[in-house]
This record gives C-alpha cells, sequence and structure tokens, in this order.
C-alpha cells in the first residue's frame, strides 16, 4: 500500500528523522496561510501518489509542473490554485494523469549536497537491505544501470537489527564526516526501526540532502507498506487514499480478490496466480488481448466469484469472458455457484467459455450444463483459449 | 522413487481444526497419507475424526506419534509462530500453506532456519506429493500418476495444469513440489533441482517460474553447470504489466526487472525446453526426454 509524501514525512517525525517544516493545504488560501507563517521561499508540491512529480506537469497546461519553489505566499497561492482540482501527468502516471487534490508547502532548503537512500527486501538474501548513493535527485534504476558502482548496499541481519558499524558504514561511504555523518548514521538506525516496526515494503529518499550547514534532512519520502501486514497497523490502514486506486482494483481488494485492469477485450476469471497468468499468456498467444488478471484466490466462496464476475462485465471493453479453474482449494462446484449466480444476476449477453478442472469437477459441471446458461465448455487451457476468441466472431 | 516425503512420512497438522486445515486433512488421509497427528493449542487430548490424536504443542506431539513432517494450515497472522514452533522442534519436513504472512516475519523465520536442519516448503504454496505414496498440501491427488519426472513450481494452479498434462501423456510423476509464490520462502529452485537430480528414479524436471525476482535465472545457470537431466520450464506473466503486483506477494516486475522475457532467455541461454504456451508444458519436456 501505498501513502502520500506529506504523510511519510509526519511518519519521518514520529521516528526523529529529519524534514523540512512545512504543512499540508487542500485550497488556495490554506496553501497561502502555511506560506505566509513559514516565511520566505517554500516549495509547492502536489501530493499524487506516483513519482516523477518534479518533471510531470498538468494535462491541462504543460507549464504548471508538480512541485515549484516560489519565494512569497502569493505565489505559493497562485501555484497552488493552478494545481488544485487538476490531472498531474508523470512517467508513473496514465496517460489522463491523477487529479492533485492536496498540495504540501515547505519551507525550502540550501541544498550543498543530494543524495538518494532505498530501503528494499533483497529477496536474495531475505535482508532488509539500505541502497545509498551520492548520486541523489536522480533516476536511481539508470544510475543502478550506467553506474553501478556508485550505489552501495548493505543488509541488515533480522537477528541482530541494525548497529551502529551499518549506519557508519553507509554514512562514511556516502562521503560524510563529523557532525554530518553522526547524524546520518541516526537516519539510518531511525529508517530501520520504521521499516520494522511498520512492515513497509519501501522506503525511498531521494534525495535526501546535506545543507549548507552540514545538516542532513529528507527532502522526500516515498513509503510503501506491506498489505499482508496492515492487520497489524490500523495507523497505517488510515493513511490509505482510495482515489488514487483504480475503481475495479478498489473494489476487487475490498471483496478479496486480486484484480488487475488491463486493456483487452477478453475477461479472465482464474483462480491461483500464476493460472491467472498464464491465462493472459496463452489468451495472447493466439491473437487476443486480456482485459484483467483477477485470481479469486484459494478460499474462494460463491459470493466473492459473484463479485468477481460483476467486476469484470462492469468493464466496458469486455466482449467475452473466460473461466479457466483448475480446483485445489478452491472446490469447483464453489464456483460454479457463483458464476450461475452472477450471470443470472447482471442478464450475461456476452459469450462465456468455461473451463473446469480438479476438486469437485463434476458437481461444478453439473451445476454450469445444469443451471440452463448458455456457456461455451472447454477441455484445456488452449482450447478455451481458441474457444473465447472464436466467439469473438474473429473480431478480437 | 522420490524426494523429501513417501510412503513412510508420519505427518503432523498444525491448524487441524480449522476450515482448510480439517478439509485438507480428510482429502490427506483419503489420499493414503499417514496422519498421525493434529496441533491446535487448547485441543490436547481431544481426537480429530476419532483417529488423529490432537496436541497443545508441536514438540509434544512428536515425541507421542514419531511425526517427521508437518503441514502447516494455521491463518497469517499465526502462521510464522506455528513454523518458527515446528523448527524449534527440529521438524525435519515443513510444509506451509498459508498464503498472506507478512514479508517481515518471513524474514524472522527465513533467519531461524538458516541456523536449523529442518526444511520449510512454501508458504504460500499448494505443498509437496509423491504421487501414490504420500500427499501434503492441497493439491487434487487424483491427477497424479507414479512415474519419474519431478515438478518444481511457484505456483500452485500452474502445478496442477502440468502435472495433468503430464498424467496424460503417460508420464508420471517421482514428486511434485510448490516453492510458493512469496518473496521469502523456504525452499528455491536450486534446493529441489539438486534433489532431483542426485534422484537415480527422477528421469526429467518441470520448472515453472513466473515474473518477479530472479530465481530463475540462477536455477538456469544451475542447470547449464550442474544438471544432468531434461529440465524443461514455463514462466508465467509474459503479458503482465510493469509495477503491478500479480497475486503472489513476489510476482511483481519492479525497477523493470524480474520480466518473464529475462527468465525465458535464461532458460533457453542454458538448455532449459521453454513451453511456448501453458498448455504444452508437458509435451515441452516429452520431446526431451
Amino acid at each position: 500500500m501505498k501513502i502520500h509524501e506529506y504523510q511519510g514525512k509526519q511518519l519521518f517525525r514520529n521516528y526523529g528523522i529529519p524534514v523540512p517544516d512545512g504543512e499540508i493545504a487542500s485550497n488556495a488560501e490554506e496553501a497561502s496561510a502555511v506560506a505566509q507563517k513559514l516565511g520566505g521561499t517554500v516549495v509547492v508540491k502536489a501530493q499524487i501518489h506516483a513519482g516523477g512529480r518534479g518533471k510531470g506537469h498538468l494535462t491541462t497546461n504543460e507549464d504548471i509542473r508538480g512541485v515549484k519553489v516560489v519565494n512569497d505566499a502569493e505565489s505559493a497561492k497562485s501555484h497552488a490554485a493552478a494545481l488544485l482540482g487538476q490531472p498531474l501527468r508523470t512517467h508513473q502516471t496514465a496517460t489522463e494523469g491523477q487529479k492533485v487534490k492536496k498540495v504540501l508547502i515547505e519551507k525550502a532548503s540550501n541544498i550543498a549536497s543530494e543524495l538518494y537512500v532505498g530501503m528494499v527486501l533483497d529477496r536474495e538474501t531475505s535482508q532488509v537491505t539500505f541502497m545509498v548513493s551520492t548520486e541523489g535527485g536522480m533516476d536511481i534504476e539508470e544510475v543502478a544501470a550506467t553506474q553501478p558502482e556508485k550505489i552501495i548496499r548493505q543488509g541488515i541481519d533480522p537477528a541482530t537489527g541494525i548497529s551502529g558499524f551499518h549506519a557508519r558504514k553507509l554514512a562514511y561511504g556516502l562521503g560524510m564526516e563529523g557532525t554530518t555523518a553522526k547524524q546520518a548514521a541516526k537516519i539510518f538506525i531511525q529508517l530501520y526501526k520504521l521499516f520494522v516496526e511498520k512492515d513497509a515494503s519501501l522506503v525511498e529518499i531521494n534525495p535526501l540532502i546535506i545543507t549548507d550547514a552540514g545538516d542532513v534532512m529528507a527532502l522526500d519520502a516515498k513509503l510503501n507498506f506491506d498489505t499482508n501486514a496492515l492487520y497489524k497497523h490500523p495507523d497505517i490502514v488510515e493513511l490509505r487514499d482510495a482515489d488514487e486506486e483504480d475503481d475495479k482494483e478498489r473494489i476487487a481488494n475490498d471483496a478479496g480478490l486480486n484484480y488487475v485492469s488491463l486493456d483487452g477485450n477478453i475477461g479472465c476469471l482464474v483462480n491461483g496466480a500464476g493460472l491467472a497468468m498464464a491465462t493472459m499468456d496463452i489468451i495472447k498467444h493466439v491473437g487476443a488481448a486480456p482485459a484483467n488478471f483477477l485470481d479469486v484466490g484459494g478460499g474462494a466462496t460463491a459470493e466473492q466469484v459473484t463479485k468477481a464476475f460483476k467486476i469484470i462485465l462492469s468493464d466496458p471493453n469486455v466482449k467475452a469472458i473466460l473461466v479457466n479453474i483448475f480446483g485445489g482449494i478452491a472446490k469447483c462446484d464453489v464456483i460454479a455457484d457463483g458464476v450461475v449466480v452472477a450471470a443470472k444476476e447482471v442478464g450475461l449477453d456476452i459469450p462465456l467459455v468455461v473451463r473446469l478442472e480438479g476438486t469437485n469437477v463434476e458437481a461444478g459441471k453439473k451445476i454450469l450444463y445444469g443451471s440452463g446458461l448458455e456457456l461455451i465448455p472447454a477441455d484445456d487451457m488452449l482450447d478455451a483459449a481458441n474457444k473465447v476468441v472464436a466467439s469473438l466472431g474473429g473480431a478480437a | 522413487m522420490s524426494v523429501l516425503v513417501n510412503k513412510d512420512t508420519r505427518l503432523l497438522i498444525q491448524g487441524i481444526t480449522g476450515g482448510a486445515g480439517s478439509f485438507h486433512a480428510g482429502l490427506m488421509m483419503e489420499y493414503g497419507t499417514q496422519v498421525v497427528a493434529g496441533v491446535t493449542p487448547g485441543r490436547g487430548g481431544q481426537t480429530f475424526a476419532d483417529k488423529v490424536p490432537m496436541f497443545d504443542t508441536v514438540c509434544e506431539s512428536m515425541a507421542q506419534t514419531g511425526a517427521n513432517a508437518c503441514a502447516i494450515y494455521v491463518p497469517p497472522p499465526f502462521a510464522a509462530d506455528a513454523i518458527l514452533e515446528a523448527i524449534e522442534a527440529e521438524m525435519p519436513v515443513i510444509v506451509a500453506i498459508t498464503e498472506g504472512i507478512p514479508i517481515m516475519d518471513m524474514v524472522r523465520v527465513k533467519k531461524a532456519l538458516s541456523a536449523s536442519n529442518s526444511r520449510l516448503i512454501g508458504p504460500n504454496c499448494p505443498g509437496i506429493i509423491t504421487p501414490g505414496e504420500c500427499k501434503i498440501g492441497i493439491m487434487p491427488g487424483h491427477i497424479h500418476k507414479q512415474g519419474n519426472i519431478g515438478v518444481v513450481s511457484r505456483s500452485g494452479t500452474l502445478t496442477y495444469e502440468a502435472v495433468d498434462q503430464l498424467t496424460k501423456l503417460g508420464l508420471g510423476q517421482s514428486t511434485c513440489i510448490g516453492i510458493g509464490g512469496d518473496p521469502v520462502n523456504g525452499t528455491n529452485f536450486i534446493d529441489c533441482l539438486e534433489l532431483f537430480n542426485a534422484d537415480p528414479e527422477t528421469a526429467g524436471v518441470v520448472m515453472i517460474g513466473e515474473i518477479g525476482g530472479s530465481a530463475e535465472e540462477d536455477a538456469a545457470a544451475w542447470v547449464k553447470a550442474h544438471m544432468t537431466k531434461p529440465v524443461a520450464g514455463f514462466i508465467a506473466g509474459s503479458t503482465a504489466p510493469k509495477g503491478k503486483r500479480m497475486g503472489h506477494a513476489g510476482a511483481i516486475i519492479a525497477g523493470g526487472k524480474g520480466t518473464a522475457q529475462e527468465k525465458i532467455d535464461a532458460f533457453e541461454a542454458c538448455g532449459i525446453g521453454v513451453a511456448s504456451t501453458p498448455a504444452d508444458m508437458g509435451q515441452t519436456l516429452k520431446n526431451m526426454l
């Protein structure tokens, strides 16, 4: 789960990680008041979940960028007014952009140098791992590709947790000295605590800055959290901004389903993530395109399947549906019940191809074929993919 | 004739009284797996299905029944605790079926595991089966057939797909292992390939990967350097968009890394037969035998 920069910075403050003074504003007047209070030069930062806001611009006006340094409250007010309510497009958003609902107004900093700090789980070592670089402010993926020697990595053993030497290695590795190095080391230790205590899956500060005075401060805050661990953290759940999520993905998520919107026209309802991906792949292989990824999961109930079916049908691009079930923990008869209920409720009027195999397959087939629904049975995956494409009358 | 589990495996089920645990305990017993014990804290002294003794702790159940493998059907908030209890009791084979365990919980489990002699399969996996002898997990037993093909996969249902194809082609399986779809797991592809390579009754292997991480690339390099038996594979997720988690916690193309194409290229470069669609995983291996 992603959160906004201003929320991430509040978490940083709670953990004693220095960030610039600033406050959030939902309208131009509030933006003006915050800028007035901070005084002097301030930065106006659009709050959307996507990265690349500094280079991003409004879809309605290419001159209005997502991040701007302004010299007074009046300019802060006018830039906030230009951004709020408008869609901001960055290299990470969809082409239609993401609507700006809030702006963060912060005191501008005197930057002597910009660093990069990232924390992820390294899947090879199964350890939380720091990645830091002197190349702050840049796209870190580009640094990793072109100058890998500029990235310092440090894994942390979960049994000991972070120790002073880990933090010092990172600070000295970044070329810091004296109190600057001490400040940075403290930040690294606090970041690790935050990561572990809050079950983060990613923390990224780009840039972490050293000011003219030699102080270290987080100028940005990108945090993602492990959705499997949210039950432990009601405080993090409260930070969720549903407006930033795709409508269909949000509804599916709330129903306990794994759904991802795609841009094809064949709706897919599958059990199991691997089989769901493979179903998309085989649809592509036979020359069509999937409209979605949908894994109804292991313990799917008839109600969940009904919801899944409705979500698929709410996509106007969907011209045919492929149900591909290989029952293991999920039982074919349960899935069949859900499909029949949903199809009858919504008055299905597009072709439905069904392939069932595995646990309780005979009971499942009996329910489907005895339901009076018009459906096209398939023997295996390839047969199912071919039949769903054929059902479109060659108009895939 | 198999790896890790066989007719002598004595199974303990942690979470035997839960919905999934009791349903699958029944199916495993029906398949012929020796289910010798169940653990549900607070239910010690009772019996499950009138024949399986239940205990409060793993340690006690092992001492009383000689269990040498366990299956975990405990809900996510308590699953790491259940695995740690099994590790502490020195359970030789631990199969964790549970999906949705917090990653940081698994980071701690993995650390404990590395200092033990236990082998963890999963979590978030269908389990392990040696056809005709022992089924531990949630896979439909009837699609399997005794034979000499090893199967290893990050996916559950896609494994059933491969097994079904093999069986219909007349190719039985020595052992099928689901290693799970999480970013931190107990047993990886290479562990399984080593076991299959050393098993005299395994003649070939089907390996099924998916987007995310680099376990498939590492496994491909191992195959090239050490494997003496044919390996056919499939990678799911060629059509998956970048940056989106595709159901499994570990199935995500992050920072442009972990794409299906990179993995397919690695497979091909290392002599692994790549099935062009998920419908011909079995046939691809058959052609190599």
